[in-house]
């Protein structure tokens, strides 16, 4: 672990609170973390622990109701909402559990997404699509739709998304939980490898077997953090 | 940006074709409303020009007085009859004489005689006139002259041939020079008059198998034909005595059309005493033809309106169904990067590409409406390049307008909210 890379995420005392009718819902309730470049974290926790709610926070998808939030030097409480999604577009790479790939388009199509809404695109954008589909081993699907893949493929398109502005920070949410046991092995592996690339992974999951991936696993409750704990591997 | 959007159009479309018949069906109001639109310009420009053709052919400084046969008499039984009406030489000279600002009068008869010339056999409408006939109606001549004041001094047997009775009677030759049998009597043929246009009110005598006219000097008509003319029916005879079937009157100025009729219809209505004239004023029957177009226009607009408006809820409608069904899709978007623009552009656009799509289809409908308009009501239609324009700009601010609301709504939506929508 080396402690002299730079902070990329920084959280302090972050809360999230949901008003249900009359009652509060503290779903976070003040977390102080800070995740440094190429660190590889899984958070865990029960159902209602607030893992989901963080993720979403460190997604820039969700503001925190207080505490500050800083994303590669930008405190995301400064920032309006168009600002905040240029940050998402380029700072960070989303990876969700039903892959949430957009079903008109092809897969080309939809590799490419983040760098339609980027305010300067990156003007080799799709021979960068090419080159990361043919590194997942999908370069002879890019018309197909996502109807005519299989998990693990569109699974592997949604994580060609994620890369293709190249953000520093990626965040799975639950990424294998709709994988069968091999196809969870392959997209971890995957994840190894980007992790031996230098990308910060932050990974939400329930499964230990995939909190084992990491090099420290997170442990919330009821909102706060309850323990983080190192992975000798 | 151009880039942007055409891919945004690209993915609008693409997103429209996976809901072929939803699509289909919300571009058809729009489709009705910008026919209706079309149609509509395109039957009263018609209207219009047709008035405007009409009051050419009879002068825009003319008063026309007419013979009109009143009713028959319910007890009308005998087998024989003399009928008397219309306009008099009185009525004629009285025009002249008491109205300064009237330039010129015309006097016309109508004869019917059967028309010869070697083994052909028409029936045209003998116009028996005089020479200031031609500068009141500005008819052109196609060849040699018209009549004269000297053809009507000299009762002299010429005539001048209609454009239809030129090239039906003599059809392979100049007709100048020929002389052609009007009746009983020869007629040589001195001029010949280029075509004009049949003029709505303008309907052949009842009976008559009339096509085209011949002019003959009106002094001519009198000593060959007389005044009465005698028409044979089934079982019955009919004789009708008329002295003047038309007195075109021609007045100095547009100003002055308007007391002349009055006073013409004045001057007749005490002269005489039963309903045997008409009083038709070229300027009237544009006035007629706008109220005519006014009306259409309202039909046609109000048509246009509600169906356009009623294609626009449609079609807002159906993208506020479309906003709710893609709500995961907007939640993606948003987190990879998307701004709030981004998403109501893309609405905006899919939404145009709807009403502009139905509005292309209503520009062909409304193109071939006034074909079919022309063909079965036989109204005359004009379509003007600006209304297409305008349809079609129409259809775009529809799409705007209705769509601005549903991509709103898609924009306002939290991402955290959209992304959990199954």
């Amino acid at each position: 672990m080396d402690k002299s890379n730079p902070v990329v995420a920084d959280l302090d005392g972050i809360g999230r609170v949901y008003q249900m009718g009359t009652t509060e819902v503290r779903a976070l309730d003040g977390i102080d973390v800070s995740f440094r470049a190429g660190e590889y974290w899984a958070i865990m926790g029960s159902s209602g622990s607030g893992k989901s709610t963080l993720l979403n926070i460190l997604g820039c998808i969700d503001r925190p109701s207080f505490g500050n939030y800083v994303v590669n030097g930008y405190n995301v409480n400064d920032l309006n909402d168009d600002d905040l999604s240029q940050l998402r577009g380029r700072e960070l790479g989303f990876i969700f559990q039903s892959f949430n790939l957009i079903p008109q388009l092809s897969m080309l199509e939809n590799i490419l997404v983040p760098v339609f809404y980027q305010d300067n695109p990156r003007p080799d954008a799709e021979e960068r699509a090419y080159m990361l589909a043919d590194r997942l081993g999908l370069a002879d699907r890019m018309d197909h739709r996502p109807a005519e893949l299989s998990g693990g493929q569109q699974q592997r398109v949604a994580i060609a998304r994620a890369l293709i502005n190249d953000p520093p920070i990626l965040l799975a949410d639950e990424a294998t939980g709709n994988l069968d046991t091999q196809t969870t092995g392959e997209i971890l592996e995957l994840f190894d490898e980007l992790h031996e690339e230098g990308k910060t992974i932050l990974l939400v999951t329930h499964e230990k077997e995939v909190g084992s991936h990491a090099e420290r696993v997170m442990w919330l409750r009821d909102g706060l953090i309850d323990r983080v704990v190192e992975n000798r591997s | 940006m151009s880039g942007i959007l055409a891919r945004t159009v690209q993915l609008g479309v693409k997103s429209l074709l996976l809901h072929k018949l939803r699509s289909l069906l919300t571009t058809l109001g729009v489709l009705f409303g910008v026919s209706s639109v079309i149609a509509m310009l395109a039957i009263g420009e018609g209207a219009s020009a047709e008035a405007q053709e009409q009051i050419k052919q009879l002068g825009s400084q003319n008063v026309i007085l007419r013979s009109v046969k009143p009713p028959d008499d319910a007890n009308s039984n005998q087998t024989t009859r003399l009928i008397v009406y219309g306009l008099t030489h009185n009525d004629f000279s009285r025009v002249t004489k008491t109205y300064p600002w009237v330039e010129n009068a015309v006097p016309v008869r109508i004869l019917q005689q059967e028309v010869r010339y070697d083994t052909k056999v028409m029936h045209p409408r003998i116009m028996a006139t005089e020479a200031n006939y031609q500068q009141a109606t500005g008819r052109m001549m196609h060849e040699g002259r018209f009549l004269t004041a000297a053809d009507d001094f000299n009762v002299s047997n010429v005539c001048v041939l209609g454009y239809e009775v030129a090239r039906e009677l003599l059809p392979l030759k100049s007709p100048l020079g020929q002389r052609v049998k009007i009746g009983t009597e020869y007629f040589t043929v001195v001029g010949t008059l280029l075509p004009r246009v049949p003029i709505g009110d303008d309907v052949p005598l009842p009976g008559a198998d009339v096509t085209g006219e011949i002019f003959i000097p009106l002094t001519t008509g009198a000593r060959w034909f007389g005044e009465m003319q005698v028409k044979q029916r089934a079982g019955s005879r009919e004789m009708e005595t008329v002295e003047l079937h038309e007195i075109i009157v021609h007045v100095d100025k547009a100003e002055n059309v308007e007391r002349t009729a009055a006073a013409c219809r004045e001057m007749l209505r005490r002269s005489h005493d039963q309903d045997d004239y008409e009083v038709v004023v070229p300027l009237e029957l544009l006035a007629r033809a706008e109220e005519t177009k006014r009306i259409f226009n309202i039909v046609l607009g109000s048509i246009a309106g509600i169906s356009l408006l009623v294609g626009g809820i449609g079609i807002m409608n159906v993208m506020l169904a479309t906003v709710t069904e893609r709500t995961r899709e907007i939640g993606i978007r948003r987190a990879l990067g998307a701004k709030q623009h981004h998403i109501v552009f893309q609405f905006l656009v899919e939404t145009v590409v709807l009403s502009v799509g139905g509005g292309l289809a209503g520009i062909v409908l409304g193109l071939a409406i006034p074909i079919g308009v022309e063909y079965f009501a036989d109204m005359r239609t004009i379509v003007q390049p600006s209304g297409p324009i305008l349809a079609f700009g129409i259809s775009v601010s529809i799409g705007l307008l209705f769509g601005l609301y549903p991509a709103w709504r898609a924009a306002q939506m939290d991402p955290v909210e959209a992304l959990r929508h199954e």
